[in-house]
């Protein structure tokens, strides 16, 4: 009896330490206190006002949001066709292609980061949304295979021939089967991409230039400064959307 | 021909943008490529910061596996509503933002922060205490950081071992004690050198939580790249570090990918 008292604490304790961090920055952005205290005993919404009524705030998230729409619709479509590729059909070197494709899960960040902005910089795309979009869609691209791959395992290739077989075209196929079967895996991998994008900091604090801030990036522009509140309240504006991320994964799970 | 598309996007914007980096980085050698090659690898910079990433790496590594394991012994062991917590409580902070992870252990670690005014309050230090810009602030974010992938490694190992083993063992006679040391844990160190290789990996190119939790002076290998490249507009310096890292980072995973398979990390 003690012994099962004792270990639920310690697990109550160990799920506190591993959210704590999270937790406080929430309720920070929330404190109206003149320093910082916690817990406040003030609450405001001061905060979220000053973020949403700076222009380069405001502006940093829409380029986020932009980006990662872009990043996600690029790197799910491209690594639909991939996974799909890589799953049905007997090729050579498909264990190497596999592994080149994750490898930009694998290299240090930092390193593909300076690559392609020393690439970008000569082509003068330094600052182009749609740029930074397409860098984005590399890193997320191991992602969407390693969930796509996983998706498409469970489709039935009998499925497809018995469609192709009652006269279904190669793309009606595609269309009609195996995209509606795959469905759940196809919102997760465009789940994951859009918050590897959205949460990116490392490729877009090289790419982005003045023009194309993000959010993290201007998180990081600020934290040199000064450790202020407003970066709380952005920081809950991302821990919010990884939450809903989560959430419509879990559901998008259930259909599997 | 599907594939085609991901590999056009894969060699325009990685393959050949590091190979040109790297090759650019070499050519501004000049003439005594060796030589001089052999200079900045030598370089104090350049020893300094191996010595400093890998000694990071490696306490980081550590202690993610000190936490990691119970968590992951845990999550095989519960059922239902707890497991569900325990395991939100490892994914939730494995996919948010690893700038917002690192400002909330600076929130936390700060001089006046929140770790530090409990101390003061509970009168157990009467100076704050300096857990942040050294060392002691860099392992703390990058095991907060890196510990879930330790956790879902673990996990996934653990999860494979038959349960049916241990009761046989324990049939026999073995205590809780002998079941765990001789029977279990062996099963698990294919997981453990997983994870341990996993997070060693992340951990030697890490650039945002040392560059802003850690010392002015205290460079890990990504933050000299960086710092070569944006401020001292060095590219040498830069390309042979980022070689080096390269390097040893893709003969790490080679290891890695005899030990574990990468799939395990999404499906857990």
């Amino acid at each position: 009896m003690i012994r099962r008292v004792l270990l639920r604490s310690l697990l109550a304790l160990t799920c506190a330490g591993l959210l704590a961090p999270i937790v406080i920055v929430v309720v920070l952005s929330f404190s109206g206190d003149a320093y910082l205290a916690f817990p406040p005993r003030h609450f405001t919404l001061n905060w979220y006002a000053r973020f949403l009524g700076n222009d380069r705030w405001r502006d940093a998230l829409l380029n986020s949001v932009l980006i990662a729409v872009g990043a996600c619709l690029l790197a799910t479509s491209i690594g639909f066709l991939a996974s799909y590729a890589l799953v049905r059909a007997r090729m050579p070197m498909k264990g190497a292609v596999t592994s080149l494709i994750l490898m930009p899960l694998i290299v240090p960040n930092v390193i593909t980061a300076v690559a392609i902005y020393f690439f970008s910089a000569r082509l003068g795309l330094v600052g182009n949304l749609g740029w930074v979009a397409v860098a984005h869609s590399v890193i997320a691209l191991p992602v969407v295979l390693l969930i796509l791959q996983a998706a498409l395992q469970g489709v039935d290739i009998n499925l497809e021939r018995a469609a192709m077989v009652h006269g279904c075209t190669r793309w009606g196929v595609f269309r009609r089967v195996v995209i509606p079967l795959a469905l759940p895996g196809v919102i997760s991998a465009m789940l994951f991409a859009f918050l590897t994008s959205f949460d990116d900091l490392v490729i877009s604090l090289f790419l982005a230039g003045v023009r194309a801030e993000t959010l993290p990036v201007h998180i990081w522009n600020s934290l040199t400064l000064q450790v202020e509140p407003t970066i709380a309240a952005v920081s809950t504006l991302l821990i919010a959307v990884t939450i809903i991320a989560l959430l419509i994964d879990l559901v998008a799970r259930r259909f599997r | 021909m599907l594939i085609l598309p991901a590999l056009v996007l894969l060699a325009g914007v990685f393959v050949v943008p590091l190979g040109w980096f790297l090759i650019g980085a070499f050519r501004e050698l000049g003439e005594d490529l060796w030589p001089q090659t052999l200079a900045i690898l030598t370089s104090r910079a350049i020893r300094t910061s191996v010595v400093l990433t890998n000694w990071i790496a490696l306490t980081t590594t550590v202690a993610a596996l000190a936490l990691g394991y119970p968590i992951a012994y845990a999550l095989t062991r519960l059922k239902g509503l707890a497991f569900s917590c325990l395991i939100a409580c490892v994914v939730l902070p494995y996919f948010t933002s690893i700038i917002v992870r690192t400002y909330a252990w600076m929130v936390l670690l700060g001089r006046t922060g929140v770790i530090n005014q409990i101390l003061l309050d509970i009168g157990l230090v009467s100076q704050p205490l300096a857990l942040i810009y050294n060392r002691t602030g860099v392992i703390i974010g990058m095991t907060y950081v890196l510990l879930p992938y330790m956790v879902l490694t673990l996990y996934s190992a653990m999860k494979s071992v038959d349960k049916r083993v241990l009761q046989a063992a324990s049939g026999m006679g073995a205590g809780r004690l002998t079941v765990f040391l001789r029977v279990f844990l062996p099963q698990t160190l294919g997981g453990i050198a997983a994870g341990a290789l996993l997070v060693f990996i992340l951990s030697i190119g890490f650039f945002i939580t040392p560059a802003l939790m850690g010392g002015q002076t205290d460079l890990m290998a990504g933050m000299l790249v960086e710092r070569e490249v944006e401020i001292s507009n060095n590219f040498p310096v830069a390309g042979i570090m980022s070689v080096l890292l390269l390097a040893v980072t893709l003969i790490l995973y080679a290891v890695y990918l005899r030990v574990a398979d990468m799939r395990r990390l999404l499906t857990a």
